[in-house]
């Protein structure tokens, strides 16, 4: 029976792999290599600033070994979701990286563009034509939101690849795609069923982490056929097992059994997973449900600037009274802020009480016997939020609380400068479904030529 | 009665999108999983004491049979990541899953 096997080196490109897991996947002979680059789990921040989330260096050495090894073995290499973001300065920024690489390597191919953004008229458009149907559990948006996005995104599903792919691309560098796209578009193209293809994508795509010990930063193979996929850890000290396997399907999912994508359903219900001997497992019944086709857009919009301090508290009277002191110091600083004329937010991170569950923590009344205080100014511009920051933490610092009795200071700071201006903050406002448009994913071929 | 850490070999919390947070449980054993899924041992009323919700807050409870694992969705209060949020990754969201206890 024909098979089709594809090499996924690492979760996230940057991520790293150790060489000799590639090279036993290698050994496999893989007709594709790929990787998806990207996620929304670090925040608005990457996608709303047109920064990576992933190091250059990092970056560039997991290329060097795709690239040079693609293209010697004229394996297609597959790269999505370029930059960790996908917007057009994150695949600017992947591709100086691609163009360097082969100059440095001395490598010839065709290489494929396939920016992912999504012009700021073209949403608002949809938006006024109620064309945006907002995923779950996604506030209301208006127009004034979508215009102040710095960068919008759609994710492309198999189509542009496959696009590429006709053209005879070698390499090709997307932005935002559907994790599984960069794996599924080549095999869906050679007949394999979507369903089983865009599974083993959606496993794939996260590399080893599926497997056990779970991993971001170790490679796998995935073996489909035209009935089945078989997943081949690549390092004897992992295995894939049916309890890894199928919890992995559950990761970051809203509804395990019915995962949507651009086109269609993933339907698990009938899903299927059996141990095939050598830390291997088989998946069969994942079922291709095609829908009205749409794209996911996201846009994350400035949301002003930040400052932050942090401190800590090891005072037994400072503690028991945090939470009417901390609300005492909010009044006093809103009325200086007012009296300034300055307007920002302010918000107490307190470690040791609630500092990472805030107002859903269930335990109220555990006092530990030091808090950590992180003080988050948000305004404007980054001067209002310094001044914020400033005036909180010099207030609370010589805050004069009921029965204190430690009258040289309340804070205990770990550095020197006690404020961090942290720049430009961001909020995702876009996550939100829209039309797919033929034109909308526009392949781009450039010939890089091999001068050393 | 049996602690959860007895009978689940994995309990964690993940955004489910930059809007929802999503919390896992996944059980050792099938006897185990079966009669938490079929006796309904997780209920929503139990979610919403433990995480605070509001009336207006949806909790939605899923069993996926191929992991032995009951999902738990819930709303974030604070986008992923915008000012005031106090877990990006809403990967340190389950820990007071960890006193569930089951009649097993």
């Amino acid at each position: 029976m024909k098979q089709f096997r594809i090499l996924a080196p690492t979760a996230i490109l940057g991520y790293g792999f150790p060489v000799g897991s590639f090279q036993r996947g290698l050994e496999l002979e893989p007709h594709l290599i790929a990787v998806d680059g990207g996620s929304t789990d670090p925040g608005p921040y990457y996608l709303g600033s047109g920064k990576p989330f992933t190091d250059r260096a990092a970056v560039k050495r997991d290329l060097r070994y795709m690239l040079v090894e693609g293209v010697r073995r004229g394996i297609p290499v597959i790269i999505g979701t370029a930059g960790g973001s996908g917007a057009a300065p994150h695949l600017a920024w992947c591709r100086d990286i691609v163009t360097e690489l082969a100059h440095e390597e001395g490598l010839t191919f065709r290489l494929g563009i396939i920016p992912a953004d999504v012009a700021t008229e073209t949403v608002v458009e949809a938006f006024r034509q109620n064309r945006l149907t907002p995923l779950e559990g996604v506030p209301g948006i208006d127009e004034t939101a979508i215009r102040a996005c710095t960068h919008i995104v759609a994710q492309m599903g198999t189509e542009p690849f496959a696009a590429a792919l006709d053209l005879g691309c070698q390499v090709i560098l997307a932005g935002r795609a559907y994790d599984p796209a960069v794996f599924a578009a080549m095999p869906i193209m050679q007949g394999y069923p979507a369903g089983l293809a865009i599974h083993m994508g959606k496993i794939l795509e996260c590399a080893a982490i599926a497997a056990e010990p779970g991993s971001g930063a170790d490679a796998a193979v995935g073996i489909l056929r035209e009935d089945r996929f078989e997943l081949v850890p690549l390092n004897p000290e992992r295995r894939f097992t049916r309890r890894s396997t199928a919890a992995h399907s559950l990761y970051e999912k809203s509804d395990p059994l019915r995962l949507p994508g651009p086109g269609g359903l993933l339907n698990l219900t009938a899903c299927r997973f059996e141990a095939s001997g050598d830390g291997r497992i088989t998946v069969q019944g994942s079922v291709y449900e095609p829908a009205a086709k749409k794209v996911k857009l996201e846009g994350a919009q400035p949301l002003g600037f930040r400052t932050v301090c942090i401190a800590g508290v090891r005072d037994p009277i400072m503690i028991d009274g945090i939470q009417s002191i901390l609300s005492e110091l909010r009044q006093r600083v809103d009325g200086m802020l007012a009296e300034a004329g300055i307007a920002g937010k302010v918000w107490f991170h307190l470690y040791g009480a609630n500092g990472v569950m805030g107002s859903r923590e269930p335990a109220r009344s555990q006092p530990a016997h030091e808090l950590g205080i992180v003080i988050e100014a948000v305004a404007d511009t980054q001067a209002q939020a310094d001044t914020i920051c400033s005036m909180t933490r010099s207030t609370l610092l010589h805050y004069g609380y009921p029965g204190r009795i430690a009258t040289a200071g309340n804070l205990a700071f770990p550095f020197s400068p006690s404020d961090l201006s942290t720049g430009a903050c961001y909020g995702f406002v876009l996550c939100h479904l829209m039309d797919y448009r033929e034109d909308m994913f526009p392949v781009e071929t450039v010939e890089i030529g091999g001068s050393r | 009665m049996k602690k959860i850490r007895e009978i689940a070999s994995v309990v964690r919390s993940k955004n489910a999108g930059p809007f929802q947070l999503t919390l896992d449980i996944l059980f050792d054993r099938e006897t185990d999983y079966r009669a938490v899924k079929e006796r309904g041992m997780i209920t929503p009323a139990q979610i919403r004491s433990m995480y605070s919700l509001t009336p207006d807050e949806p909790v939605r409870i899923v069993y996926f049979d191929p992991a032995l694992a009951v999902k738990i969705v819930l709303p974030r209060r604070t986008p992923a990541g915008n000012p005031g949020d106090t877990d990006v990754y809403g990967a340190q969201q389950h820990g007071p899953l960890l006193s569930l206890e089951f009649d097993l």
